[in-house]
């Protein structure tokens, strides 16, 4: 058996980035992240064929490095934690069948865990909270590839989706009109800077689901009162720019990024902040990769301190996508007694935020 | 010689060679499921021998070509298993398992060439050309390719699923129309190369595709 915290490897590769992160506990030893990310400049977005390749390469390296970095040997290890889903298919596979592969050879048990999850998982690491995660907390994740506000009860066993975008993710929102704008990839960043040269009040995007149908009320909620919706932005986004070229007009690239960004993080921001004031949620977990946008910072933090809520935003290292929080993740289920998950698990590109950890296989060899 | 081999190109397959002895298998006929199957398969069969993965003399791993996502749940099983258990890894292509069960299987003369296909899917096989080279193992004589049943050369026999794929196109080896790349075969392969002192291929997997992906064009109008 174990002693003390269990030392646990966490293995990512749900989309872009090949993480594995070690931890003892709460205590975080090695981050070790290999991106893809330069590979999928010139296609604009995340190409799932061309991030599952660079899976394959990377991991075994990763591996090695992060070991290294942890000075810790396999034999060190009590468990691997790996991503199950939410992500892409095929990039989920690659990392599976290499956990799979490292809790076969290793004799380990293995913890299939959701990667929505581990995003607050990271909320135990690097001192995010100093006396562990608190109670009444919910977290706003925002990134590339998913958008959702959840209520967190107990991390390993009660989380709640309150609402998530319906379609695309804000940071495929940000990457789809840097392309608009000939901004390059990826668009966050670029749009976070030009948006400081701009009006935000320059032009009125939409604010999707923002209607009374989709709204409702408190006591009889619609059908979308937490949910975003950012494909009809990017089409706003696009119609300005030819209103203004067949005007023959200079495009005012700063105000346009100004102005979407001004709608994305202001649609987030209150319907996250309204998610919590109705769910009694008073500690908000900022995470994802476009935790680091500066405005959505901003008018999180502002948002939050008028509503009587603590806003906390775990390092930017910790908010991208890594290993280090499926580790962190797998410890406190470890920590929970939850049972593991065996070698004979499916991905699930699309698993719940209710499922956790994965129950063993039919089969339940390990 | 013990060796653990793995093939995905198609099926999910694993197989325990110690010499010329099969100790254990493993195939599943579904292609869908080998980040599932692999790794209990892996398990159970060392398990049943009672072999430590470490006492390996090396794990082969078929490095196709075969559908992606298949094909990289093998390479990267057999790649971490290697590392951790720091045994030798030897790449063979995955059509050669097949070219040596339709040889040892006296299914083509000595001297005579013949083809192996796969499923590529999309309309598509992979092959290869091969000739039977008596006691020796068949001889690569063109490929791997991808392309369509109809462009392969003619008048050449094929071994393979590809022939109850494409039967207009393919003239099928009797009893080898739905074979797909086995692993024991495929060990059976690596043991004769490193007895001969061959070279054996990395695990550099063999897509011969581009991943799909294509740079986008200029901006669409939203404005009709
Ligand atoms: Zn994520």
């Amino acid at each position: 058996m174990m002693r003390g915290e269990p030392l646990v490897l966490g293995i990512e590769s749900s989309c872009d980035e090949t993480g594995v992160g070690i931890v003892r506990g709460t205590q975080l030893l090695t981050n070790t992240v290999s991106s893809s990310m330069d590979e999928h400049v010139r296609f604009g977005g995340v190409i799932p064929e061309i991030a599952s390749r660079a899976h394959l390469e990377a991991f075994v390296p990763t591996l090695r490095t992060a070991l290294d970095d942890a000075g810790v040997t396999l034999e060190d290890i009590d468990a691997i934690a790996v991503t199950a889903g939410p992500g892409l298919s095929g990039a989920l596979m690659v990392g599976v069948s290499a956990a799979k592969a490292l809790a076969v050879a290793t004799g380990k048990p293995l913890y299939a865990i959701n990667h929505l999850v581990a995003h607050v998982g990271v909320g135990m690491l690097g001192g995010t909270f100093a006396d562990g995660l608190p109670a009444n907390l919910g977290a706003l994740l925002v990134s590339g590839g998913h958008t959702e506000i959840l209520r967190i009860g107990n991390i390993a066993s009660d989380v709640e989706l309150l609402g998530s975008t319906i379609d695309d993710a804000a940071g495929e929102a940000y990457d789809k009109t840097a392309r608009i704008l000939g901004l390059g990839y990826p668009g966050g960043p670029v749009i976070d800077r030009l948006a400081r040269e701009g009006n935000p009040k320059a032009i009125r995007f939409p604010r999707g689901l923002s209607q009374p149908k989709y709204m409702g009320t408190a006591e009889e909620p619609g059908p979308h009162r937490y949910d975003w919706s950012f494909s009809g932005l990017k089409t706003a986004v696009a119609r300005s720019v030819e209103q203004y070229e067949a005007a023959g007009m200079e495009v005012p690239v700063a105000d346009i990024a100004a102005s979407f960004q001004e709608a994305v993080v202001d649609i987030i921001t209150s319907k996250a902040v309204l998610a919590c004031r109705e769910h009694g949620i008073t500690e908000l977990l900022l995470g994802g990769g476009v935790a680091a946008n500066r405005r959505l910072r901003e008018l999180t933090g502002e948002r939050c301190t008028a509503a009587g809520i603590t806003l906390t935003v775990p390092a930017p290292s910790l908010c991208t996508d890594n290993g280090a929080m499926v580790a962190a993740l797998g410890a406190q289920i470890i920590m929970e007694g939850r049972a593991p998950s065996g070698v004979s698990f499916g991905t699930n590109p699309s698993l719940p935020v209710t499922e956790i950890v994965l129950a063993s296989g039919e089969d339940g060899r390990a | 010689m013990l060796l653990l081999a793995l093939d995905t190109s198609a099926a999910a397959t694993v197989a325990l060679l110690r010499d010329d002895v099969v100790v254990g298998r493993f195939g599943s006929a579904d292609t869908r499921s080998h980040a599932e199957v692999l790794a209990p398969a892996v398990q159970g069969i060392l398990a049943d021998a009672g072999v430590p993965g470490a006492d390996l003399d090396g794990i082969v791993a078929g490095v196709g070509p075969g559908p992606f996502t298949g094909l990289r749940a093998g390479l990267v099983t057999a790649r971490t298993l290697g590392f951790v258990w720091d045994v030798p890894l030897f790449g063979v292509l995955s059509l050669d398992a097949l070219a040596f069960d339709a040889v040892a299987g006296e299914a083509v003369e000595a001297g005579s060439a013949f083809l192996v296909g796969t499923d590529a899917r999309r309309g598509e096989v992979y092959w290869a050309a091969y000739r039977a080279a008596g006691d020796a193992l068949p001889e690569l004589l063109d490929g791997p390719h991808v392309g369509t049943a109809a462009s392969l050369p003619k008048d050449q026999p094929l071994a393979g699923r590809a022939a109850s794929l494409y039967p207009d196109d393919l003239d099928g080896l009797p009893a080898f129309t739905t074979s797909d790349p086995d692993a024991a075969s495929l060990a059976r392969v690596a043991r004769l190369r490193l007895l001969a002192g061959e070279p054996l291929l990395d695990t550099a997997p063999l897509y011969l595709r581009e991943s799909d992906a294509k740079v986008p064009g200029p901006r669409k109008r939203a404005t009709a």
